[in-house]
């Protein structure tokens, strides 16, 4: 029994310190160049009508916030992070006015991804990995919830729903916690990063990947500004 | 001895053909619309069984796959009852086994088409849409063979001699229009929209560029307002030989009517028939160009799909019609003599 204790003791006092000597990067990413307008929708669901009120349907590829910050942005480490088994609780995908919510973001592979309909309509929730095994499920109830889990790693994996076409979202699949979506604001922050030398990659639907290289010591917090371009019409 | 006509049974594949046109263009507004998926479980619709789904849920892309799968189940009892029609009235026996194997494609294509859903395969779509014009062809050559003037041992041509060589061009460019056919349901299953959002340039080109670096650019340039996969190299390419093989069909219909109408005149059927071909033909071709300007319009597109239908039975007709007429052209048996047609035609001894 003493002995258990010791152990539980050391786990404990060894997980704080790995936390407390973790890293840290956060920053901003910005859009360079003028995206081309919106394209907008014609709703063919008069209860998405009645849920969204005035609020129109159109795309959100570029969503530009103040400081041409772009938000949508997938920033995680793609080269030189352990793969780690998923602890966190699940995620949520939401569909909600006849909109995914969000529109890209972060799983672990392994983390339990709940799909939630939040709308008095039928949804169809259509994942359509690459790699990983795709799946096409009816949530014709508000309030129904599916747990779904991703076993590989994957960027991005693309759901949609045939119901209403203009309802899409990007989930990106990693082996490791390290990654974070731009906010409204295009800011972003990785925690609890060992000391190590990474390759960190930002990608954007629209805008592609960029990468950069990335050395933490111990408790470092590294600030960067990354910029991302509004493809070119060549 | 002459076979009995019977004219109602006529009529109604007619009609069958008629309501599987219908069926072809909702299967062509469900694709358009995206919308192959919006119904995930099948033969149930969420759950439901079919016929009692509740018509307050029939929204956005349910409303076309839900309204898809009654009217298949309509002209799949259409099918069944012409088939058991045929057997008890016809009496030549590859008429009814002719019957009989409309029965078991329209069943192949109801399983394929709810598989399509269950397996999530696009492939199995491009697989369905292809049964989906053969069966159409099958339905109206039936209408042809129980028709007054295929049962008095005529043609709907008229009493002219077709050549053999005349025979195979139609049959060469019928076959064209179904490999164009293929190449427009392999476009569109891939569910990528354009992958080339101009005409008649491709990407301001001759010919598009179809390297990964270029094919990423022309997916960052895309402002999609629905669920659409990317494009690929492959897609480029697949809408690249959709527009080389509309080219050769067009010059290769072009052609034949007009060599109908030199050979037999206006007022002979088939170069009537040719030329109504050469005018589906153009507006083929109108409403392939239509379909890219409108950035694929559902409408347009559909009734892209439905003239491309009309396009492969006219053809289809005009081969079976001409092969019962067709004549192969004797050499002069001696110097100075006429040269002559040989009277055995193997489409009447085939189809007699």
């Amino acid at each position: 029994m003493r002995t258990q204790n010791t152990c539980l003791t050391v786990a404990v006092l060894v997980g704080s310190l790995s936390a407390l000597s973790a890293a840290e990067i956060s920053g901003k990413v910005k859009l360079n160049g003028t995206p081309p307008p919106e394209a907008s929708m014609k709703m063919t669901d008069p209860v998405c009508s009645k849920e969204r009120g005035a609020e129109t349907i159109s795309s959100r590829h570029y969503v530009v916030g103040a400081d041409k910050g772009l938000a949508n942005v997938l920033v995680y480490i793609k080269e030189g992070a352990a793969p780690k088994p998923a602890t966190g609780e699940a995620a949520l995908l939401d569909q909600t006015k006849c909109e995914y919510q969000p529109y890209v973001m972060g799983l672990q592979a392994g983390q339990k991804l709940k799909i939630r309909n939040s709308d008095p309509t039928l949804h169809n929730v259509n994942a359509q990995p690459k790699i990983n095994k795709g799946f096409n499920i009816g949530q014709p109830v508000k309030g129904m919830v599916a747990e779904k889990t991703f076993d590989k790693p994957e960027v991005f994996v693309r759901f949609k729903c045939d119901v209403h076409p203009w309802m899409f979202a990007y989930v990106g699949v990693l082996d490791h916690p390290y990654f974070a979506v731009t906010d409204k604001d295009g800011s972003f922050k990785i925690s609890g990063v060992p000391a190590g030398k990474y390759t960190l990659e930002m990608i954007h639907p629209k805008c592609g990947a960029k990468t950069m290289e990335v050395t933490l010591a111990d408790s470092d917090i590294k600030t960067l500004d990354v910029t991302l371009d509004v493809p070119a019409a060549k | 001895m002459t076979e009995p006509h019977h004219p109602w049974l006529t009529r109604y594949l007619v009609l069958t053909a008629v309501a599987t046109l219908g069926l072809i263009c909702l299967g062509g507004l469900v694709t358009s619309h995206g919308a192959g998926m919006a119904v995930p479980d099948w033969p149930t619709t969420y759950g439901y069984n079919m016929f009692f789904f509740p018509i307050s849920q029939w929204v956005g892309g349910i409303f076309y796959e839900h309204t898809h799968r009654l009217v298949a189940s309509g002209v799949g009892l259409m099918t069944l009852v012409l088939t058991v029609w045929i057997w008890v009235v016809e009496r030549r026996r590859w008429m009814r086994w002719l019957g009989v194997i409309a029965a078991l494609a329209v069943m192949l294509q109801g399983v394929l088409g709810g598989l399509r859903v269950i397996a999530m395969q696009a492939g199995l779509g491009v697989v369905h849409a292809t049964l989906a014009q053969l069966f159409l062809v099958l339905v109206s050559a039936l209408a042809l063979f129980s028709s007054r003037s295929w049962m008095s041992r005529g043609s709907p041509t008229g009493t002219i001699c077709v050549p053999r060589w005349t025979v195979q061009l139609y049959g060469t460019v019928t076959g064209l229009i179904v490999l164009q056919l293929v190449l427009g349901a392999l476009m569109r299953h891939q569910h990528a929209g354009l992958a080339i959002p101009d005409f008649p340039a491709a990407y301001g080109r001759l010919w598009p560029a179809m390297d990964a670096e270029s094919i990423s650019r022309y997916n960052q340039l895309r402002m999609e307002a629905t669920d659409l996969n990317p494009i690929t190299a492959g897609g480029v390419a697949l809408q690249m030989a959709h527009r080389v093989t509309a080219g050769l069909v067009l010059l290769g219909v072009a052609g034949l009517a007009w060599s109908a109408l030199r050979r037999w005149g206006w007022r002979q059927r088939l170069s009537q028939l040719s030329v109504g071909w050469l005018g589906l033909i153009l507006g083929q071709v109108a409403l392939g160009a239509a379909t890219i300007w409108t950035n694929k319009s559902a409408d347009i597109t559909t009734a892209h799909v439905a003239v491309g239908s009309l396009s492969l039975v006219t053809g289809a007709m005009l081969l079976l019609a001409c092969g019962r007429v067709s004549r192969r052209l004797v050499p002069a048996a001696s110097e100075g003599a006429q040269p002559g047609w040989d009277e055995t035609t193997p489409g009447r001894a085939l189809l007699a």
